[in-house]
This record gives structure tokens, C-alpha cells and sequence, in this order.
């Protein structure tokens, strides 16, 4: 909020500082970023806070970063990508789904600006997508949720039925399966990535329906304190959330966004940068398992590192045959794996989930 | 499949804090003042509450120290527009902006702690959510019943005639919109001590201006804005409830619900209006208009 407001209010002093002197002086480049959470979220956007910090240590004077926290989906994401780009950033990071069309709608408006956009899928010659294959994470948690569960149903608390919402909701339904096959899966959508009371509350309601181990896909620590607060197990979400360690925090899915920023600000510097979309998981340190708390038994804990290492060899794909849709019709033969077109525009669960897919 | 006692019990919880804002605007609404900073309000006070609590390990404590930050953030408020004459809509407006950038800023440290565990009252329930309840019929009593509340009815249904009496206007409204407050910083500490049970900036998430349509909701009637927030609660709590069991249902359209009964309330009684059933409506007179004394 207040950095939003700063921004508004020293934009055109900015512009007119930078057009001259930071051609004159040349070099610096500034990079701005675009939050959908505060950064003190302890998940999503602080991670994304961190990788940002993480380019600033790295190329120190060479570059400068601002950051504009909690702006919306929608219009004012718009607004906020000009007010950036007005302000002599040279290359801007929007790093959440929602601000997708904002972004490609600003970015034809600049095209001498670099946009690099997270976890969406629609591209320019100066707009980037980069997305994590978070759903690799989601089969290690998901074996540890199947194994952990007393009461045989797991949950799983949704932020909005896009594809990468589901793929982390199917590929953790079918870990917690193979090694559990009496397990549950329930789900409950919030539509919003950051609303701790209703995050709370949606916690509060799958443990109302006899869950005890759930997961989350939204980005405040609220679901975890309601966990241990009534006794169930959780993960932390996007960030390590380790301070609800060692219970109900009991591992976690961190997202490194660090490594592909640092490399992206290198390519902008030399030159190099060019679109593209990069989708990069386990092997590739950009989605981190946590620690395994020792609220897990140690076989439980060695089986779920021995798929993690079998995923980041790229020995074996999350998604892989035999498996059918919800609906009972053939998806994946036996062996197969699906493709990333296929991941990117996934609706649909998997054979197994009882929960109706929100229309 | 579900238990309507398990749904019950949760919908006490989410309505609460709600409850209490609600009640708070409300008794300041019946004054003639419109403030529309419930949202800041509250935020200070969820803030203030577990700042405290955390600190002290008293969660009686922090409540005190929520309903004090509240009641300080409202004062602005009523310095503002009682004193300065500001516009009540725009000086709400800026209360609100205010309380959530004062919080983000000063809230730093107080991210990612946890909260001390609420104070259990009678039949599982805490003790936030019995008073909640009690200060219902206590409003009411006030306001209806009491002295003091016909004074303060006065005040709000016509500013001019009240000061013509000799009431004073002023000090009156000074004394609603700090209830007001209190109340706000109740609902808002309610949020990151009970229902949270941390703090994070923005956490309170739009609920100050849900206060906002339940007091219009309950045209001014405290037993109208129990109604309400239960109502509002009650969806919340239902839709994520049928949602964890399984059920298919369009989310948006139960989420839209209670704003749609807002609505239908507000034709409702303008209809009624209309064709003349009853006088005047149940909005106060003097509602958002400033008030300065000629003589």
C-alpha cells in the first residue's frame, strides 16, 4: 500500500529524472516487480520478495529494484505495470497469474521494456512466462499426506480452479493413493490467493469433515495455525513456513524463484534476453522440498525423498499412466506421460476424486 | 452428512467479528455519522489485540488494547469531521486507507508469531462470541430504551432541532463514533486473535465494509444487524462447509447472496416508502451531513 502510494506520487518526477541522467550515466538497470500479496505474506510473495533481494545481492550497483505489493488482479494490475514502466523500468517481473492480460496489454505499449510474467501462458516478443512445476512437489507431499493420514481423508485447499491449481490437486491425489488406497481427497476453493480469515475458515471446514492432514494452494500461514490449533497436519505453502515446525508443519513446497531471476537479469544485462517460456521444477532447484519434519517416521520420510530423487532425475513424471479423468474415460495408456500442452490447459481431475470440479 | 450444531458453532465464529463492527457503526450511524473507516478501524484493532496479547500472553488484554487502538484511529476521525467539519464520506475513506498502511508499517514485527489460545467460555464457545451476542440486546436496550439513546437518536434524526433543545450535538457524536471504534478494534483483534491466530497485513480482507452493508441491511436495528452477520457468516461458512463434503454448488452465486438480500432489503423498504405504508424511513435523519452550530 504505501509503496504504491510513493510510487503514484514520485512517478513523474521519476520519469523525468531517469530519461536523461540514466542514459548519460548508462548501465543501471532498473527492474520492477509486481506482487498480488504483501510481501510479509510468508509465502508467495515473499518468496518472490526474496528472489528480488536475491537480484540486488547478486549485481549490486548494476541494477536497481522497486516493488509495488497487493495489487489486484484485474484493472488496477494495468495501471500499476504503466506506472512501472513510466517510471524507466527497463524490464518488469508481474508475478502472479491474474495479471497476465495486463501484462501482454502494457507490454504492446513498451515495446523496449522486457516483461517476464509468472505461471501464465500467453507470450510476446518482449513478454516471457517462466512457471514452476510445483505439482512435482505435490506427489512428494501427497505420498507423506497418504502415509500420515489416520482418518483416511486428506484435503486440499484451493485459491482458483486454474491448471496449476488442479495439476497440484490430481498429482497429489494420486501419490497419496498409491500409497494409501483408501484415501479421500476433499476439496475447498477460497477464490482468492491471499484472505487469511476465510483461508482460516476453509481450514476450519475440512477439519469440520474429518480431515486431518490437508494442503494448501493459496498463500498465507493461516490454514497451518488453525491446523495446530486443532491438531491436524499441514505444509507449508510456496514458503518454508517453518516456524509451525516441527507439527503441523510437518514438510513443505518452497518456491526458488531466485536462480531463474538471476539468470534473467544476467541475459537483460549482456543482452542475451530473449522471450521464451521456462517451466522449471525439482531437478532445476526451483521447487524445494522443506525439510521433513520428524513428525514423520523415518521410512516415510526415506520414501518420499527416494521419489523426489527419482523425480529430479527425470526418471519419472508425476503424471504417468495409467490414468483416467473423474468422469471414468481414458486419459494416460499405461507408461505414458502427459505433455506440458496437456498440463498447461488441465480442467479436469483424476479418476478417484469425488469433489465436483466448480464450473 | 453435515451437522447443523458443527455449522452453527462455526458460523458464530465467522459472524463475529462482524458482528461487533456492525454494532459499533451502527450506534454511530444513529447519531447522524457516517463513517465509512470501519475497515481502518478494524485492521488497528486486530493489529493493537494481537500485538499485545502476544507480548503479555493475555488475549483479555489485547482485546482492552484493540477496543483502545480503535477508539484512538475513530477520534481521528471525529476530530476530523466534528471539529474541522471535513466531508464524512472522504474523511471514512482516508481512516480506512490510513489504519491499513499504519498497520502494514508498524505490524513488521509482529509477523509470522502466534497468538496466546482465546478464552474458553460456556458451551465451547469463547467468551468474544457470548459478548458479541450480549451486546446485541445491551445495544438495543441503549437505544431504544434509555435516556441517553433517545438523546442520541435525536441527534442523528435531526441535528438542528436536537441543538435547539440544548443537547449537545457535538460531544454526543464524538461519544458514537468512539464507540464505534471500540467496537471495530473488537471485531478486527476477534480476526487475528481468534480466527487467524496471527497477524498479517490486510488480513481483515474487506470485512469493515461487510459491516458497512449490514448496518444498511439491518436499517439500524441491532437485532437486524445480528441478522446479518449471521447471514454473512453463515454463507461463508456454509458454502466452504458443502464445499469440504463434496457438494456441487455455484460458489459465486451463494457468495453474492447476502449482497443480494441488501439489495432486496433496500427496495423493499424504499417500496414500501412509496406507497405509504409507513412515514419516514428507518435512515437517520442527519445521516454523512456535517453539523456547525449558528448560534
Amino acid at each position: 500500500m504505501i509503496n504504491r502510494r510513493t510510487l503514484l506520487g514520485s512517478a513523474a518526477a521519476l520519469v523525468a529524472a531517469s530519461s536523461l541522467p540514466a542514459l548519460a550515466q548508462g548501465e543501471k538497470l532498473k527492474i520492477g516487480f509486481i506482487y498480488v500479496g504483501p510481501v510479509g505474506d510468508g509465502g508467495w510473495t515473499f518468496q518472490h520478495d526474496l528472489a528480488r533481494q536475491a537480484v540486488e545481492k547478486e549485481y549490486g550497483d548494476k541494477v536497481e529494484t522497486t516493488f509495488i505489493e497487493s495489487v489486484p488482479e484485474g484493472a488496477d494490475a494495468e495501471r500499476a505495470l504503466t506506472q512501472l514502466a513510466l517510471a524507466g523500468n527497463k524490464m518488469i517481473f508481474a508475478t502472479s497469474f491474474g495479471f497476465m492480460d495486463a501484462t501482454i496489454n502494457v507490454a504492446k505499449k513498451f515495446p523496449d521494456i522486457k516483461f517476464e510474467h509468472a505461471t501464465g501462458y500467453k507470450r510476446a516478443d518482449n513478454v516471457a512466462t517462466y512457471d514452476a512445476r510445483f505439482y512435482e512437489g505435490r506427489a512428494v507431499i501427497g505420498t507423506i499426506a497418504g502415509r500420515m493420514t489416520k482418518s483416511n481423508k486428506i484435503g486440499y485447499i484451493g485459491s482458483f480452479p486454474i491448471p496449476e491449481v488442479i495439476q497440484g490437486i490430481n498429482s497429489a491425489y494420486i501419490h497419496a493413493k498409491k500409497v494409501n488406497p483408501d484415501v479421500e481427497m476433499k476439496v475447498v476453493w477460497v477464490y482468492s490467493w491471499f484472505d487469511p480469515a476465510k483461508e482460516a475458515d476453509a481450514a476450519a471446514a475440512l477439519i469440520a469433515e474429518g480431515v486431518d492432514v490437508f494442503m494448501q494452494h493459496t498463500d498465507s500461514t493461516a490454514p497451518l495455525a488453525k491446523a495446530q490449533e486443532a491438531g491436524a497436519l499441514g505444509f507449508g505453502q510456496a514458503s518454508d513456513m517453518s516456524s509451525f515446525a516441527p507439527e503441523p508443519r510437518i514438510s513443505s513446497i518452497v518456491d526458488n524463484w531466485a536462480p531463474y531471476y538471476i539468470k534473467r537479469v544476467g541475459q537483460a544485462l549482456d543482452g542475451t534476453w530473449k522471450s521464451e517460456a521456462t517451466w522449471a521444477g525439482i531437478g532445476d532447484g526451483e521447487v524445494v522440498i522443506g525439510e521433513i519434519t520428524d513428525a514423520v517416521p523415518a521410512e516415510v520420510k526415506a520414501e518420499a525423498e527416494a521419489l523426489k530423487a527419482k523425480i529430479a532425475s527425470g526418471e519419472y513424471h508425476p503424471f504417468t499412466g495409467p490414468l483416467k479423468k473423474q468422469d471414468g474415460s481414458d486419459w494416460l495408456a499405461d507408461g505414458q506421460k502427459a505433455t506440458d500442452e496437456e498440463l498447461s490447459g488441465l480442467n479436469f481431475y483424476v479418476e478417484g476424486i469425488t469433489a465436483p470440479m466448480p464450473q | 452428512m453435515i451437522d447443523p450444531i458443527v455449522v452453527f458453532v462455526l458460523l458464530l465464529g465467522a459472524a463475529t467479528p462482524i458482528l461487533f463492527a456492525a454494532l459499533g457503526e451502527l450506534v454511530a450511524e444513529r447519531a447522524g455519522v457516517l463513517n465509512l473507516g470501519v475497515e481502518g478501524m478494524m485492521i488497528g484493532g486486530a493489529l493493537a489485540g494481537f500485538a499485545v496479547a502476544n507480548v503479555t500472553g493475555s488475549t483479555a488484554l489485547g482485546f482492552v488494547a484493540a477496543a483502545v487502538a480503535g477508539m484512538a484511529l475513530s477520534l481521528i476521525f471525529a476530530a476530523l469531521t466534528q471539529y474541522l467539519m471535513s466531508n464524512q464520506v472522504a474523511t471514512g475513506l482516508a481512516l480506512a486507507l490510513f489504519g491499513l498502511g499504519l498497520t502494514a508499517m508498524f505490524g513488521k514485527p509482529y509477523e509470522g508469531l502466534k497468538a496466546p489460545s482465546m478464552m474458553a467460555g460456556p458451551l465451547g464457545l469463547n467468551l468474544m462470541i457470548w459478548l458479541g451476542l450480549i451486546m446485541v440486546p445491551v445495544t438495543w436496550w441503549f437505544l431504544m430504551r434509555s435516556r441517553a439513546g433517545l438523546i442520541l437518536r435525536a441527534v442523528g434524526e435531526n441535528h438542528d432541532a436536537a441543538h435547539g433543545l440544548g443537547y449537545p450535538v457535538r460531544r454526543v457524536r464524538i461519544g458514537a463514533i468512539a464507540f464505534g471504534g471500540a467496537m471495530a478494534g473488537l471485531g478486527g483483534a476477534y480476526i487475528s486473535i481468534a480466527t487467524v491466530l496471527q497477524w498479517t497485513e490486510g488480513m481483515t480482507a474487506g470485512a469493515g465494509w461487510i459491516a458497512l452493508a449490514i448496518v444498511v441491511f439491518a436499517q439500524w436495528n441491532p437485532w437486524g444487524a445480528l441478522a446479518g452477520a449471521w447471514l454473512f457468516g453463515g454463507v461463508t461458512v456454509l458454502q466452504l462447509r458443502l464445499q469440504a463434503a463434496g457438494v456441487a454448488l455455484p460458489v459465486q452465486l451463494l457468495s453474492m447472496a447476502p449482497y443480494l438480500a441488501t439489495i432486496i432489503v433496500l427496495v423493499a423498504i424504499s417500496a414500501r416508502q412509496k406507497f405509504g405504508r409507513s412515514g419516514g424511513g428507518a435512515t437517520p435523519g442527519s445521516l454523512g451531513q456535517p453539523f456547525h452550530a449558528l448560534r
